[in-house]
């Protein structure tokens, strides 16, 4: 056992943070750059790594969850408003469709809520769908794609979601998924989310840290103050068991069979969940009225937990995979 | 990046699984009973004699000189077979390792290692809990002796003990972390009393008190050099608030399991919200295993000791008394069995002892954020 990362996990996350810090909005005005958007979009697009999930020689994926759990949290520290969740969910199911690779652009659809994979006839959304034409779902567990035209709605600034009608015509693209291939693409895509809570958290952190080192009140930086101490020492404690469970996740994706890899995953699931809401409230408080403000970056941060946090099921699913992969009737 | 054993690791995790099989004693939770206390340290010679103690410790002093991820292992194989946890006895070793001479690391470590020679830890005292530095023991020279005199309290195993590490103050003219030395004091001697401390759960066993009065001992037992003590404390407590040094998963899990297999075996005596509590203990307690699995890789680079053991120090105190609110939901309202009430109880010391968690967020917002002190 050694769950340091590797030289090459090492020279991927080295890679991800350069790459991140060089476009990412650095206020929620910058959201609104398009030529700033286009760049990090092109240069997401040019590493590859929307591509780490597709099938190589020997029909695996190129890269194990790890390494997609290492550029997904970096995006989310950066609040990267790109695709790369959706898409790499994507290149998943069409791996383990035996499909083709995508054309064009393509994310996933989930239902409505985003509590798991959406089913053709049912309300539906596409998910992470910035620069997406298309978008898979299940139609008699067979994987079809649907064509997305409805304006984007953003309850993520970064990260736009596309509703897709019941009646949306679709196409055929890969064989029916089996019951373990299903399990095992929920578990990716929960230690996605997993580990996108855990970048989201540190970008929260940081922001909310930086501004207590400047704030003044009562002739002091609001940072010597033990009350503000004290919330953001809880909120790293939260970041870093986060952390500890997203890494775990992630390795079980591709090490464990696919009902221990669902298990831990929500385990992981619950817990970064439950952080990730609670440290980005939290640097709202600390930035005190302004942290109210559409201006202040944190409830963009906010609003990227949300998302990740619901999708394939926050804190309650999630305890609730958990009691039942424990087995023993707790289900 | 990989959770899984290496081959060598398989094959021990294999030889102790098997040795566990047969040799489990089988003692109730260190929390809840002192019939665990009792037999200790049994199960430490045990443990010892058998090869699985002191994994990570040097060969010289009865250690395996193995990686840290050794002792992940063993806390695993120990909360499968639901066997007591392994001793903890880490943070004592780490100090005396890393300020001890090198005569006194071969003369006193191998006893402590190898469960023989008792060992109890006199730091807090009644006027100096958080603030230690303003502990009033105090060793005067004389001849080839120190003599102490002094009140100690929190003095884990002191019942037990065999010896005392303790911090007394040397040097009433400096400031007051610089005049306190380290000393080995024989707790058989006249000079010496201990009580029991009776805790919210009534155990005896674990805490006691001791009075020091003429007590002496020979300055060749000094650990360290004069002055060189609340060094030698800063690294025991860093230490202790370690939950890959204590051991304190397989406790936590062994509870787990046992909680789960309540709620299995009947599962229609249980809600919703007891049934949420337990998830909720599986979840944290599974996450504890997972960041001491990390932190022990981390150690692979040689790093331990920093401002992260606040970190983890905090976050095994959530794990403990998250646990024992799912041991309060689940098992405490047995009315012909309080062994779940205890198990809660105890863990509201969980936040209190090693530093409560009020100075590990200090610690935190000034060491980790950088926040300036207030």
């Amino acid at each position: 056992m050694d769950v340091r990362l590797s030289a090459e996990q090492r020279a991927l996350r080295d890679t991800a943070v350069d790459l991140v810090d060089s476009l990412r909005p650095r206020s929620v005005a910058d959201l609104g750059d398009s030529q700033r958007t286009a760049k990090l979009d092109a240069a997401v697009a040019a590493t590859g790594w929307r591509s780490l999930r597709e099938a190589g020689a020997d029909g695996g994926p190129y890269a194990s969850a790890v390494e997609a759990a290492i550029v997904a949290e970096e995006l989310g520290r950066g609040l990267a408003d790109t695709a790369f969740v959706g898409p790499t969910l994507a290149a998943e199911l069409r791996r383990l469709a035996g499909a083709a690779t995508a054309d064009g652009a393509e994310t996933v659809a989930t239902k409505s809520d985003f509590s798991a994979v959406a089913l053709a006839g049912q309300p539906a959304t596409a998910i992470d769908g910035a620069g997406a034409a298309a978008a898979l779902l299940l139609a008699g567990g067979e994987l079809v794609q649907v064509s997305l035209n409805a304006p984007a709605e953003p309850l993520d600034l970064t990260r736009p979601h596309v509703p897709i009608p019941r009646d949306a015509a679709a196409t055929p693209v890969g064989r029916t998924l089996t019951t373990d291939a299903l399990t095992k693409w929920t578990a990716l895509g929960l230690a996605l989310t997993c580990a996108d809570l855990v970048g989201v958290m540190r970008g929260a952190i940081a922001l909310a840290t930086d501004y207590a080192k400047v704030r003044r009140q009562y002739g002091a930086h609001i940072g010597s103050f033990q009350a503000v101490q004290h919330l953001l020492a809880d909120a790293v404690v939260a970041m870093e068991g986060s952390r500890s469970t997203a890494l775990h996740a992630a390795w079980a994706v591709d090490a464990l069979p696919a009902d221990d890899a669902l298990a831990t995953a929500a385990g992981a699931k619950a817990y970064c969940a439950r952080a990730g809401r609670t440290v980005c409230e939290t640097a709202i408080q600390v930035h005190g009225g302004i942290g109210n403000t559409w201006e202040c970056l944190a409830h963009v941060y906010l609003r990227r937990a949300l998302l990740s946090i619901d999708l394939l099921g926050g804190v309650g699913p999630s305890l609730e995979r958990v009691l039942a992969g424990a087995g023993h009737g707790l289900q | 990046m990989d959770f899984s054993d290496s081959p060598a690791e398989a094959e021990f995790r294999a030889r102790l699984r098997g040795w566990l099989a047969d040799n489990n004693p089988g003692l109730p939770a260190s929390s809840t009973s002192d019939e665990y206390w009792a037999g200790q340290a049994a199960w430490h010679q045990a443990l010892y004699d058998a090869g699985f103690f002191g994994m990570s410790w040097p060969v010289e002093i009865g250690g395996h000189g193995l990686p840290s991820v050794y002792e992940a292992i063993v806390d695993d194989e120990l909360a499968t077979a639901g066997a007591p946890p392994r001793p903890s006895l880490g943070y004592l070793v780490q100090g005396i390792l890393h300020h001890g001479s090198e005569g006194i690391r071969r003369r006193l470590l191998p006893g402590i290692v190898n469960g023989r020679d008792r060992w109890c830890q006199g730091f807090s005292e009644p006027e100096a809990g958080s603030d230690l530095a303003s502990l009033r023991t105090t060793a005067v020279r004389d001849g080839e002796d120190y003599v102490i005199t002094g009140h100690k309290v929190w003095t884990s195993y002191s019942d037990a003990a065999d010896w005392c590490l303790v911090l007394a103050r040397t040097d009433p003219g400096v400031p007051p972390h610089k005049g306190i030395s380290a000393f080995r004091v024989s707790m058989r001697q006249p000079g010496v009393q201990q009580q029991p401390l009776r805790m919210i759960n009534g155990i005896t066993r674990e805490f006691g008190e001791v009075l020091f009065d003429g007590a002496r001992a020979p300055a060749a037992d000094m650990i360290g050099e004069p002055g060189e003590g609340w060094r030698l404390a800063m690294t025991v407590v860093s230490h202790e608030r370690e939950p890959g040094e204590l051991g304190y998963v397989a406790r936590y899990r062994k509870a787990v399991k046992e909680l789960a297999a309540l709620v299995a075996g009947s599962p229609d005596d249980y809600g919703p919200e007891q049934r949420r509590e337990l998830a909720w203990a599986m979840v944290e307690s599974e996450m504890l295993r997972q960041h001491v699995c990390r932190r022990l890789s981390d150690r692979l680079d040689g790093s331990s000791g920093g401002p992260e053991g606040s970190v983890d120090k905090l976050l095994m105190t959530q794990v403990e008394q998250c646990v024992g609110h799912a041991a309060l939901s689940v098992g405490g309202a047995a009315a012909d069995d309080d062994t779940w009430l205890k198990l809660y109880l105890y863990s509201r010391a969980q936040s209190v002892m090693g530093g409560t968690s009020q100075i590990q967020r200090n610690l935190v917002a000034t060491r980790i954020l950088g926040l300036p002190a207030s």
